[in-house]
């Protein structure tokens, strides 16, 4: 059948390995128009100030043309689309994500300085003694206000129009009325003409109404009384030259320290907020360093490996168990074997909410027969022992299966004449096991021990799904849990209601990477001389 | 006159006895949750029960959970997305794959290294990338692929189609002997025309065993659609609708959301019992269930 396909794909002119005109026509049109829409996509983004995202769509771009435009790039060609999309999905937040554990990104420090300077310099003050207005009240049809400002005591100057957050350059004003002061007013930027509001509409709104700053840039006037507004004034005033920041209501100057991103006056105190600066690793240093900062660390990293280490572990050894005694001449091997592979395959997401419900003290049936075993009421969610019993229990449940059906797999591929062997030299059973079963099984179930270890590293929907890390360890600096493990304390620095230190939860994440990268580097060695193998055949 | 433990058909016997209570035991513990999901199910109560078997069943969880709740709505998402991300990134994984069994190139090894790499790296943080990325995404070019649509979720998918299933493929690929390339490259068959039609359907089985994992994968997923979906219940995928819908009032809803775990493990259950032992020999080669 497939001999046949090949004849017929074989005709002379079809193409074959060389290059014809067409294809390489059609290949350059293809390129040309993947290239229009990615740098059309380019341009849009950094029009809107996306320059980070436009810069990887921009390297996504040259490397497409050079592995379609280059020979030598050939076999590349084929994986072009992953590429793209690896790049994309997998290496830009990773580079992202290295590059914010160098920073202080986080509340308090989210915008650049150029932007935070901004958001200082638009807060305002009411001064004791600002600039004062009259002020006439219009209203449109949809209910929003427009204040008529004329200086205290100038009634020929020009009128001022500002609405909330906006003043306005260019208003149409319409007939004048008795008192000199127009009917109404036609903003250009909204679609409502104002009208003038009795006095009565006035005394009923003006308690919001001194909520509200109106107007802008240029003006910026808040209402003080019945027909008195006053100028506020711009409250922190930078100074390029010296880097400074003046408090014009208090006098006080905030020095800015780039090194920590913050605005800083001689008595300590910061101008919230600060801006993102890079801090180069101060995050790792606190980390590594510095006992009151590093906090519950310790203690979670223990419980992390702990966890990881038991959870592979002991699903093995019970997975290795079972295929064992299953072996070879067990009734209902088939029936039992398709039973252990439903937990395996319900999502765990949904398991684990089970299982919480079963772990509950009061009326889960596996909290209760807990307690009663113990002759204490026991209520998992708040121990700081049993939760970490129930999590293992729970991930084995996730796990074992899946080495019941590896190990069965492996045990078969070891060659029975070993064992024949083995029982000639009077090797017991555990002999046996001992010197042969398990190291031949170790090898090919090795390194799939060590991918479920990385993966155990960092299962964060069981932990955060079961208990959320809790119960809390008490008494530190950030929020942690005795069952938190390393993945959903990031989550907790980063997510956090509390308030989010994005640098530090990068910093750890880079450095669970490394962590984990070494062991799978180590991985890499064992499975080289695997390929080696597989090649030479 | 022997003693009964002496006789080797006894001690056959006894071993037989043995195996069976540790396979009881095992049972117990693997099916205990699932036994328990089934039994709330059908309970007549809200709320965690004590009962192993609920003492009036009935069948008004699943009505509730099929007609109340938009069940059929997530279960279509779900499906959605996990076909159209399922069958892409096995598309992509099998060329990469190919590519990187037949082709010997500059950077292969490293190329082959970095991609498992990548895998280890904690893909929380990523998110914070992500959600910006789809953020503007949307906002600036492709609205389809935004913040709180599947495009956008399936797009990120795509991400992890170059992953350790390169690694199972490729080994799939190395099985095949180059003899059957070589020979048709020496009648003249083009590197696409060997790969389609000489060795894509020698893979097929694995190609099959990728796109199960992969759809499942994607099914099973809670995390992504929780932070990429946010509260827009229409565009929930199922596990997220049914994480959500516990999730504030644990109890109150208990066996509804038991009803719900049922029908939403029935798909998975039958496919992965049916086909176990394909599905076994994939995960053997290389990829480990997360």
């Amino acid at each position: 059948m497939r001999a046949v396909n090949l004849e017929e794909e074989n005709k002379p002119g079809k193409g074959g390995g060389s290059l014809t005109a067409s294809t390489l026509a059609l290949r350059l049109l293809g390129l040309m128009i993947f290239d229009a829409g990615a740098f059309w996509m380019i341009l849009t983004m950094w029009g809107d100030g996306y320059w980070q995202f436009a810069t990887v769509i921009a390297v996504i771009t040259i490397l497409i043309n050079y592995i379609w435009l280059r020979p030598e790039a050939y076999p590349l060609r084929w994986m072009s689309p992953g590429l793209a999309f690896m790049i994309l999905i997998s290496v830009y937040p990773i580079i992202y994500t290295v590059y914010i554990s160098f920073t202080n990104y986080g509340t308090g420090h989210l915008l650049p300085k150029v932007q935070a300077i901004e958001v200082l310099e638009q807060r305002r003050y009411l001064p004791e003694s600002g600039l004062a207005y009259n002020f006439t009240l219009y209203q449109n049809a949809n209910g929003d206000f427009a204040l008529l400002l004329t200086p205290e005591g100038d009634r020929e100057a020009e009128p001022i129009v500002v609405i909330p957050g906006e003043d306005i350059e260019e208003p149409e004003l319409g007939p004048l009325a008795e008192d000199g002061l127009p009917v109404n007013i036609v903003i250009p930027e909204v679609d409502e003409p104002f009208e003038r509001v009795a006095r009565a509409v006035i005394l009923r709104a003006l308690s919001d109404l001194q909520q509200t700053t109106f107007g802008g840039e240029e003006v910026a006037v808040q209402i003080r009384g019945i027909d008195r507004a006053a100028a506020l004034q711009q409250r922190y005033v930078y100074d390029e030259e010296t880097d400074t920041i003046t408090d014009k209501q208090t006098g006080i100057i905030y020095i800015g320290d780039d090194e920590r991103g913050e605005f800083i006056s001689a008595d300590g105190n910061v101008l919230i907020p600060g801006y993102s600066v890079t801090i180069g690793f101060r995050n790792y240093q606190r980390f590594l360093g510095n006992p009151a900062f590093r906090g519950p660390l310790v203690l979670i990293f223990v419980w992390t490996v702990i966890f990881a280490l038991f959870s592979t572990v002991l699903s093995f050894a019970l997975g290795l168990m079972i295929a064992l005694v299953f072996g070879r001449n067990m009734p209902g091997q088939k029936v039992i074997k398709s039973l252990l592979i439903i937990p395996f395959a319900i999502p765990g997401v949904l398991t684990i909410l089970v299982w919480r419900g079963l772990w509950n003290p009061v009326n889960g049936i596996v909290g209760i027969w807990l307690s009663e075993l113990m002759g204490t009421p026991i209520n998992v969610f708040a121990d700081s022992f049993w939760v970490k019993v129930a999590l293992i229990t729970i991930n084995v449940w996730l796990a074992y299966p899946y080495y019941v059906l590896i190990n069965s797999g492996a045990l078969q591929a070891i060659p029975q004449d070993m064992y024949e062997a083995a029982d000639i030299d009077g090797a017991n059973a555990w002999h046996q096991f001992r010197a042969l079963t398990l190291p031949l099984l170790l090898v090919g179930v090795g390194p799939l021990l060590i991918g479920s270890f990385l993966v155990n590293f960092n299962s964060f929907n069981l932990i955060y799904l079961f208990n959320n890390g809790g119960p809390p360890i008490v008494g530190t600096p950030t929020p942690a849990g005795h069952s938190d493990i390393l993945i959903s304390y990031v989550y907790r620095l980063a997510f956090a209601s509390a308030g989010q230190d994005f640098g530090y939860a990068s910093a750890i994440t880079v450095i669970i990477f490394f962590i984990l990268a070494t062991i799978t580097l180590f991985q890499y060695r064992f499975m080289r001389t695997w390929e080696r193998v597989g090649e030479s055949v | 006159m022997q003693v009964f433990w002496q006789s080797k058909k006894n001690q056959r016997r006894i071993v037989t006895a043995v195996k069976l209570l540790i396979a009881a035991v095992v049972l117990f513990y693997s099916l205990l949750p699932v036994v328990y999901t089934i039994s709330s199910a059908f309970s007549p109560v809200q709320g965690v029960s004590r009962q192993l078997i609920p003492a009036n069943p009935t069948l008004d969880n699943f009505r509730e959970i099929l007609y109340d709740q938009p069940f059929g709505l997530w279960m279509w998402n779900t499906t959605k997305i996990a076909l159209i991300s399922a069958l892409l990134s096995a598309m992509i994984t099998t060329l990469t794959a190919f590519a990187f069994s037949r082709f010997r190139f500059a950077g292969r090894g490293q190329l082959l290294l970095g991609i498992l790499l990548i895998q280890v790296f904690p893909a929380l943080m990523a998110m914070i990338a992500l959600y910006s990325l789809l953020d503007q995404l949307g906002r600036c070019c492709i609205p389809a692929l935004g913040l709180n649509t599947h495009g956008g979720l399936i797009l990120i998918y795509m991400g992890g189609a170059m992953g350790l299933n390169v690694w199972l493929m490729k080994g799939f690929f190395d099985s095949i002997p180059r003899d059957i390339d070589e020979s048709a490259m020496v009648d003249g068959a083009s590197h696409w025309q060997t790969f389609w039609y000489l060795i894509f359907p020698l893979v097929r089985p694995i190609v099959i065993v990728v796109v199960i994992l992969t759809f499942f994968g994607v099914y099973a997923d809670w995390i992504l659609p929780s932070i990429m979906i946010g509260t827009k219940s229409e565009l929930f995928t199922l596990m997220l609708g049914l994480q959500t819908f516990i999730g504030n009032n644990y109890g109150q809803n208990w066996s509804v959301f038991a009803a719900g775990a049922v029908l939403g493990s029935i798909l998975p259950v039958l496919v992965y019992i049916l086909l176990q032992d394909k599905i076994v020999g994939g995960l053997t080669t290389g990829a480990v269930k997360g």
